[in-house]
């Protein structure tokens, strides 16, 4: 085996020590420590960098939905202000529309009874000229038929017994 | 030569000397195989890391694949030492880029583009070499956390107090143990790997010079496993260098938070 016959030839351990102390120290301190180093806080950059912005983005969605939820609030609330105008307008109208009603029918219901007045007013009148007209014409008939004169005075109350009952 | 068809499954591990350098003592420090294959590895581990260095906030994908592993072993030192176990990530990514690096490059197909293959962590030289970095650094951590309260790791919870002479002596061992077990379970784990695929290979060769018969018959099941071990070894050379990773930052958490 040569790895421990070649022990007797002076130069094997020496040169086998020497040349792994100083290949194994340019390993360790130029790629170790060296590089190693950078490349590791090249990493950790990029962990940190994708944790950032991943929380970023979180950060943007919540903030998205604040700003739904609150757009959200807004129209519910505009579309509650709209309705409760919508409702104010309607009643009002109905309001309106029921006072102009009212004075309509007063109006009418003056001009009804002031009509009904005028004509039972043409109708008392009406009836006396009929009275008077009736008593002319009796008495007007009783001369032709009997001869007699009538006083006016007696036809009229004659007439106004037969026509009043 | 009497058998010269023969391969000699254990020449593979064989660290040749390429040039001489210098001497420390009289021990002569050369540039060997084995040194070329950690250069090789580091300088190749080094190229693939730039590509993960374009820090882009949406990565390509070879910035994907850098921050794969890079967020595997962090993920791993989260997972088993908590928040603090970053500061122990370079190492622990370190050695696990390393041996992962060393293990695949060892198992590449080099030798049919005429460069000669060789497995680094199948020498326990290395493999021990960081499994005492290793377990250096979990002591040196341990003392320095925690002060000579450290020792109470060989007192788990629950002990009853009748065990107190033995238990501690059992997790003492134990403990020892660690860089022992972490260095040769690599080092064996390769060695195993890389002799079994030369045994196959020496019988499809070995059979072939037995004649046409015996090369067929043993050939083409030998191939067949060939394909099957190769494919394992590419398997556990990933997992060794997992488990080597993951020992490590348990044995660290040991260090960091005690119990």
């Amino acid at each position: 085996m040569p790895q421990i016959s070649q022990f007797a030839e002076s130069w094997y351990a020496a040169s086998q020590i020497f040349w792994v102390l100083l290949t194994f120290g340019f390993v360790f301190f130029v790629i170790g420590r060296g590089m190693l180093p950078k490349i590791e806080a090249t990493v950790d950059a990029r962990d940190r960098k994708v944790a950032d912005d991943l929380a970023a983005a979180k950060a943007a969605h919540a903030a998205a939905d604040n700003l739904e939820e609150s757009y959200r609030q807004q129209s519910d609330a505009s579309r509650a202000a709209a309705q409760k105008a919508v409702t104010d307008a309607k009643d009002k109208a109905a309001k309106d529309a029921e006072k102009r009603l009212a004075k309509v029918d007063a109006e009418l219901a003056d001009k009804l009874s002031a009509a009904e007045a005028d004509v039972n007013a043409a109708r008392t009148s009406a009836m006396a000229e009929i009275e008077s007209v009736a008593a002319e014409a009796a008495g007007d008939l009783v001369a032709k038929l009997s001869g007699v004169k009538v006083a006016a005075a007696d036809a009229k109350a004659a007439v106004k017994a037969v026509l009043h009952g | 030569m009497a058998d010269q068809g023969k391969v000699d499954p254990m020449h593979q591990f064989e660290v040749q000397k390429m040039f001489d350098m210098f001497h420390v003592g009289n021990h002569e420090v050369a540039f060997t195989t084995s040194a070329m294959w950690m250069v090789v590895a580091g300088l190749l581990l080094w190229v693939f890391m730039i590509g993960g260095m374009k820090r882009q906030l949406v990565p390509g994908r070879w910035q994907v694949a850098v921050e794969g592993f890079t967020g595997f072993i962090s993920g791993m030192m989260n997972a088993n030492i908590g928040p603090e176990g970053r500061k122990y990530t370079p190492y622990v990514f370190s050695l696990f880029m390393f041996i992962l690096m060393l293990n695949v490059i060892g198992l590449m197909p080099l030798g049919l583009f005429g460069v000669h293959p060789f497995t680094v962590t199948s020498h326990f030289t290395i493999t021990g070499f960081l499994a005492i970095l290793s377990f250096s650094i979990v002591l040196i951590v341990g003392f320095w956390r925690h002060g000579l309260h450290f020792f109470s790791l060989f007192v788990p919870h629950g002990t009853p107090w009748w065990l107190l002479w033995l238990i501690p002596v059992i997790e003492l061992v134990s403990f020892l143990v660690r860089p022992f077990s972490l260095a040769l379970r690599l080092f064996v784990a390769m060695t195993a790997g890389h002799v079994l695929m030369k045994v196959f290979a020496s019988f499809i060769i070995d059979g072939i010079a037995a004649g046409p018969a015996v090369g067929l018959g043993v050939g083409i099941p030998s191939m067949a496993l060939m394909v099957g071990i190769s494919g394992l070894e590419l398997l556990v050379a990933g997992i060794q260098a997992y488990v080597f990773a993951l020992l490590t930052s348990l044995y660290l958490n040991d260090a960091v938070n005690l119990h």
